[in-house]
């Protein structure tokens, strides 16, 4: 139809003031993705985590360690059917920098792993890993990124635990899925343990925190209850809790920052809204006297304000593709070069839907005046504009 | 000849803020069928508002409009815009053509309000450039034609729908005198030919010779003189 074709003329009538909308627009649908993106990311640890599992903790701290001995206790609690450990290592890996640093854990070698069915490992690699008391499992990105594969060593710097520690590459896990973090490392407890007796004589005898496995995620209230009120007269006391909530104290820590980066994100759609009816005004002024022309012809004010929404619906759709169409390569980019501060850098669906749904919205948003105001114009006002 | 357009007692009354601007002051016209009329005067002694309230693109402040039996001062909006689309063609000083559109193009616009089929469309569209003397420029846009070409392609868009009526304000007014004389020529055409009542507005003499009868508007008021050849 006609109209159609009218409007796709119109939206290359003037082709650098369209280009230059429709990549501004491009620019904003992208920014707000990857803001949205780093947002979702932030919180995929805590979604990616399983409501089976508890965490105990020092009811102080969780720098500060548990007694070995709760383990036996834990395990005969009704409902638990499972429970591991965990001790943050740290350590430095080839040099300080931020680029070569993720998370190193001391495991129960035994355990660990059955807790956690998300990180798939070959039965092989699994049996290696339980069988060699200095090998360790690493997440497939880190073995990627410094071109590891299996019965490499990696060689540690302790800092909390000093002293230097070669580990022998076992298996390289993969995530389930892309919500699961593979930038982790995880070695053997004793191992770190019989080094301690090395250097102090005696072993910790402490680890960092226990992991439980519940039968009944529903359960998980009262058996943390039952749990915490075992500890409540030692002098290590703990709180336990889903690793949901545990995962979330570290998150809302940078709550704030991921609350700007929202807020920020729809201040961008709100700046290129303006920018898009700024540009929809100005075409539609300068057309008036044409608006009346066809209006004397026998067209109708909607043909007007469709033309209008048209060509504005079509900037706004083609900005909102360019857009989507640049976020992919760049969240890419963005999750390849900060690996371990963003583990699974993802544009989710609901992302897409929302950067394709507030790209519509803004065309339709930014010609709601300009299309009501030229609909109504007079044709005689309108004739006599000097075109 | 039985009378096309009948204005009786048309008042047309400007407001600017409380200001009452009165152009027209009972006002009565008759222009037979068939009749080609031009419309002269000063500036300012509105000869483009008498020729918007005839067309239907403004409204009498008082008096009635009837054009082939309608009283177009009673129709609403909708109502007259489709009266306009089916019964009026337009010629403007300054052509009004849409730069984004060919000369093809402009002319088939009017056709989007008909329900023609795409082959009578394109007849018509074909027909009506043939006529006008610009079958070999229907893909050009107006920016590549002249100012009397796209008068032209004006009037060819003004005749596609086979309106009862044509109303030109001052069609040769930009024009030189050769384009303005093709022009007038194709205008008499029209009348004479195709027998299309043409009501027009013009400050030259010799256009409004073309015309069989003259009519002198001066302050909003009609002068009975000069009934032409
Ligand atoms: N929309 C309007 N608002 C106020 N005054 C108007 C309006 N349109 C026309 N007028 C006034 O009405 C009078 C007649 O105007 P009109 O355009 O009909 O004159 P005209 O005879 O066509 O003149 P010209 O030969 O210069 O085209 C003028 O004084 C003009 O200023
Ligand atoms: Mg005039």
């Amino acid at each position: 139809m006609k109209v159609i074709k009218l409007i796709s003329k119109n939206v290359f009538r003037h082709k650098l003031r369209s280009i230059l909308t429709i990549f501004g627009i491009a620019i904003a649908v992208m920014a707000f993705g990857l803001l949205r993106t780093v947002v979702t990311a932030w919180n995929a640890g805590v979604d990616a985590s399983s409501s089976n599992r508890l965490i105990s903790r020092h009811a102080v701290s969780f720098i500060f360690p548990l007694p070995y001995s709760y383990r036996d206790q834990l395990q005969k609690i009704p409902g638990v059917t499972g429970v591991s450990f965990a001790n943050w290592f740290q350590g430095k890996y080839k040099d300080n920098s931020p680029d070569n640093f993720f998370a190193r854990y001391a495991v129960d070698a035994e355990t660990f792993m059955e807790l956690y069915p998300e990180y798939i490992l070959p039965n092989e690699q699994l049996a290696t890993f339980k069988q060699q008391r200095n090998s360790c499992i690493v997440g497939k990105k880190i073995a990627d990124k410094n071109n590891l594969k299996v019965g490499d060593i990696m060689t540690f710097e302790g800092d909390i635990y000093p002293g230097s520690y070669d580990f022998t590459v076992a298996g390289i896990y993969v995530g389930k899925d892309k919500t699961i973090d593979e930038t982790q490392l995880f070695f053997h407890w004793s191992y770190l343990d019989e080094r301690m007796k090395d250097v102090a004589g005696y072993g910790s005898g402490n680890v960092g925190w226990y992991i439980i496995n519940i039968d009944d995620p529903k359960a998980s209230a009262s058996v943390s209850e039952s749990i915490d009120a075992m500890y409540v007269n030692s002098t290590a006391k703990t709180k336990t809790e889903t690793e949901k909530a545990f995962q979330q104290s570290f998150v809302s820590l940078s709550s704030a920052i991921l609350v700007s980066l929202e807020v920020i994100s729809y201040v961008i759609i709100g700046i290129i809204l303006l920018v898009l009816a700024n540009t929809m005004i100005m075409s539609a002024r300068e057309r008036i006297r044409e608006y009346a022309v066809l209006k004397t012809l026998g067209f109708t004010g909607s043909t007007i304000a469709i033309l209008i929404i048209g060509e504005s619906l079509a900037i706004s759709i083609a900005g909102g593709a360019v857009g989507l169409a640049l976020t992919f390569p760049l969240a890419n980019g963005f999750g390849n070069a900060f690996p371990t501060i963003f583990p699974v850098f993802q544009v989710l669906p609901s992302t897409i839907l929302l950067m394709a749904g507030f790209a519509l919205l803004v065309g339709l948003a930014a010609s709601v005046f300009p299309s009501w105001k030229s609909s109504r114009i007079s044709i005689v006002e309108g004739l006599r504009q000097i075109g | 000849m039985s009378t096309l357009v009948q204005v009786n007692q048309v008042s047309k009354i400007y407001y600017r803020g409380t200001i009452e601007i009165p152009v027209l002051q009972n006002l009565s016209l008759d222009v037979p069928e068939g009749e080609f009329m031009a419309l002269m005067g000063p500036s300012g002694s509105g000869k483009t508002t008498l020729l918007n309230l005839i067309s239907g693109i403004d409204r009498p402040t008082s008096g009635s409009i009837v054009i082939a039996g309608t009283d177009i001062a009673k129709l609403n909006e909708t109502q007259l815009a489709k009266w306009r689309s089916q019964n009026i063609g337009f010629i403007f000083q300054f052509y009004n053509l849409i730069p984004v559109l060919t000369a093809y193009e402009n002319v088939e616009l009017p056709l989007e309000l008909t329900n023609l089929s795409k082959k009578e469309k394109k007849q018509r569209v074909e027909g009506v450039l043939n006529i006008v003397g610009l079958s070999d420029r229907m893909d050009h846009y107006p920016k590549q034609l002249s100012g009397g070409q796209q008068q032209r392609v004006a009037i060819a868009r003004a005749i596609v729908t086979d309106p009862t009526l044509i109303i030109g304000d001052e069609p040769t007014g930009d024009l030189d005198r050769k384009s303005a004389e093709e022009i007038l020529n194709l205008m008499d055409r029209l009348n004479k030919e195709f027998k299309k009542t043409i009501v027009m507005v013009t400050h030259d003499p010799h256009a409004a010779q073309k015309a069989h009868l003259t009519r002198h508007l001066e302050k909003g008021e009609l002068m009975i003189n000069g009934d032409g050849k």
